[in-house]
């Protein structure tokens, strides 16, 4: 069979993936580096199907997806670190409404209006809340412009089967950089949501979404069908790669566009005669704690590779819980160290 | 009666048993498209009115199984436990995107909103405007009470000049608070906007020209050329701290001389004889 095999941008990957995943519909709004998806979707969805339409802001785009998916449609948004922000609100309220979605936060440098280049300083808004309340998004990050579109449709996979929205934390360089990308993926089948807004049809419940419970009781109940609901996806959907960790004493912890550069890093380490392994999370929610944990016993050491100034380390010291010494290396502002400097860091830290 | 019902006849506040109406003879009824929900709304609140007549409309329309409302935060925000079709509620502000999401996912539902002054006119303006300007083919339903209820009584962006509020205890300042926000003026200008009218609520005679709107605006969506418009002006005796009737005056003297009713906007003919078309076809 012939391969559809293309050279794409991670953000036009995305957006391709996105309408072969049987997006019904599209809103955003543009901000760098993230704009080639709105761009792809309003050239490819009038003849492909499905809506696409520019919001006024963020804040109206992620409402709209609210509409969109409460009545049962298979929609999605992206946008960059301001305007993720921007997105919050209306995160917690799809959180708690339980609506199925696909988000996307194509990372760069902040805070503030900050830099339009790649960074990872959206970490903890992506894996520790973001909006108010008690709430966790299941958070996939790719690593390459072949996982920008498997991850979409990974991303409604889980949305649907969960009932949940799914964020795709990218980052300004996957996203902009061109790589090979293979559509090979299974159409996605239609799921049954019988909870949407369709019209209140002869014998069928009438459906209200909602994230109002106003009697504490009532909230609270809806809090802990919540956590049963995160602990099942803790449970289930833990992803990560794992490179020469067999034999590894110390590990490098990385991520999406860190995990490339810590690859290259572990390598070199390797042909210098040190026993280097790479641990790459792909859920950063649900987080790999028990195999990071389960590593420890093992390593001497384990050091971060991110693009901020330390925010994962966070959950490895956690996984670790004490075990063995835990470092962090970065760089921030939209900086990108080579495998080199990494590797020199790395050295430093082995050594301390 | 329905799992539903059971659930909500359980909810505290409700009514609990069947009137006995052995020996009357009924001449008023809430409409069908009504719940057994004992309405939260303070006494002589033009909300139930407002809810009444959209429930009246809903019915005589015969699309309770293929309508959905969204009521954002404010005191309407609990309205889906009042009327019997499909809502969603929505943040603060967001009713006009929400809407967007499900009609342009769903053309095929009557779609509308039912918002606030606060709402509408503050901190969703945005959405307001924008939603008219693409005019998205659904209905907003504005009730323009000047002031924030639910919240308990804070200055709202229709709030008359001079007007006591709990944030503008001395009276509004216009110089400093901006002046009440003619929303109905406002939106009437853009391209988008199909069909504007103001009215209200706090007479029967005066309900049923509501009524009339709320009707109009709905069977205006079968022509897909924009967004209609109801605002109702209307009271909140809690929070004006007046008894209703107090209120009624207050409307009349104060309210409806900055915000006088009437149509801002109507179709036009042509659009009018096509609606005639389709619904002589429906007919059929």
């Amino acid at each position: 069979m012939e391969q559809d095999i293309r050279l794409m941008k991670g953000n036009e990957a995305m957006a391709e993936a996105a309408i072969q995943a049987g997006i019904d519909a599209y809103f955003g709004y543009p901000i760098t580096p993230q704009s080639e998806v709105p761009e792809y979707l309003s050239r490819e969805m009038p003849s492909r199907g499905g809506v696409f339409l520019q919001a006024e802001s963020e804040v109206a785009s992620i409402n709209m997806v609210y509409g969109a998916a409460g009545a049962g449609a298979r929609v999605m948004t992206s946008s960059s670190s301001p305007g993720y922000s921007l997105m919050q609100e209306g995160v917690s309220y799809i959180a708690c409404a339980q609506l199925p979605c696909l988000l996307v936060n194509v990372n760069r440098g902040g805070p503030g209006l900050g830099t339009i280049q790649p960074s990872q300083g959206d970490y903890f808004q992506a894996t520790k809340g973001g909006g108010h309340g008690d709430y966790r998004l299941i958070v996939l990050a790719p690593s390459s412009v072949q996982e920008m579109a498997d991850f979409v449709f990974l991303g409604f996979e889980l949305a649907e089967k969960y009932r949940t929205p799914v964020l795709m934390l990218s980052d300004g360089a996957i996203g902009q950089m061109m790589e090979k990308v293979v559509f090979n993926h299974k159409p996605l089948p239609k799921t049954e949501k019988p909870w949407a807004t369709t019209g209140k049809k002869e014998g069928k419940h009438r459906s209200i979404i909602t994230s109002l419970f106003i009697q504490p009781e009532v909230m609270e109940k809806v809090n802990i069908e919540l956590n049963k609901k995160y602990a099942e996806i803790s449970k289930n959907e833990v992803r990560l790669e794992e490179i020469h960790t067999e034999d590894a004493e110390y590990i490098i912890v990385a991520y999406g566009l860190s995990a490339r550069i810590s690859h290259k890093t572990v390598e070199l380490a390797r042909a210098k005669g040190i026993k280097a392994g790479l641990v790459r999370p792909i859920t950063l929610y649900p987080y790999p704690y028990d195999r990071i944990g389960e590593l420890a016993n093992k390593a001497k050491k384990m050091m971060t590779m991110e693009l901020n100034a330390g925010q994962m380390v966070e959950d490895v010291r956690l996984a670790v819980n004490g075990k063995i010494p835990v470092g962090h290396y970065g760089r921030l502002g939209g900086i990108i160290p080579s495998p080199e400097e990494v590797l020199e860091n790395f050295e430093k830290f082995i050594k301390e | 009666m329905s799992e539903e019902k059971e659930k909500i006849v359980e909810a505290p506040g409700c009514l609990t048993a069947e009137p006995d109406l052995e020996g009357y003879e009924l001449v008023y009824e809430k409409p069908d498209t009504f719940t057994d929900v004992r309405m939260h709304y303070c006494p002589g609140c033009g909300h139930s009115t407002a809810h009444k007549i959209l429930g009246e409309v809903i019915q005589e329309l015969g699309i309770q199984n293929n309508i959905i409302g969204v009521a954002p935060v404010g005191c309407s925000v609990f309205a889906y436990d009042y009327l019997d079709i499909d809502w969603q509620e929505a943040a603060h502000g967001r009713a006009t995107a929400v809407a967007t999401g499900i009609k342009r996912v769903r053309p095929d539902n009557y779609v509308f909103t039912y918002q606030g002054d606060g709402d509408l006119a503050a901190i969703g303006t945005a959405e307001t405007i924008h939603c008219i300007n693409r005019g998205e083919n659904v209905t907003i339903i504005f009730i323009n009470n000047g002031v924030y209820g639910m919240t308990s009584g804070q200055m709202a962006p229709t709030s008359l000049a001079g007007m006591k509020t709990t944030t503008s205890p001395y009276g509004r300042d216009i110089k400093t608070m901006g002046s009440p926000i003619k929303v109905s003026e406002l939106i009437a200008n853009l391209p988008g906007a199909f069909y504007v009218t103001r009215q209200a609520v706090h007479s029967a005679n005066y309900a049923r020209k509501a009524k009339k709107a709320i009707m109009n605006g709905l069977r205006y969506q079968k022509l897909g050329l924009g967004t209609s418009f109801i605002e109702i002006v209307t009271n909140c005796p809690s929070n004006w701290k007046m008894t209703p009737l107090q209120t009624i005056d207050f409307i009349n003297n104060e309210m409806l001389h900055y915000y006088p009713l009437g149509d801002v906007k109507l179709p036009s003919k042509e659009a009018l004889d096509a609606l005639a078309e389709i619904e002589k076809g429906e007919k059929k």
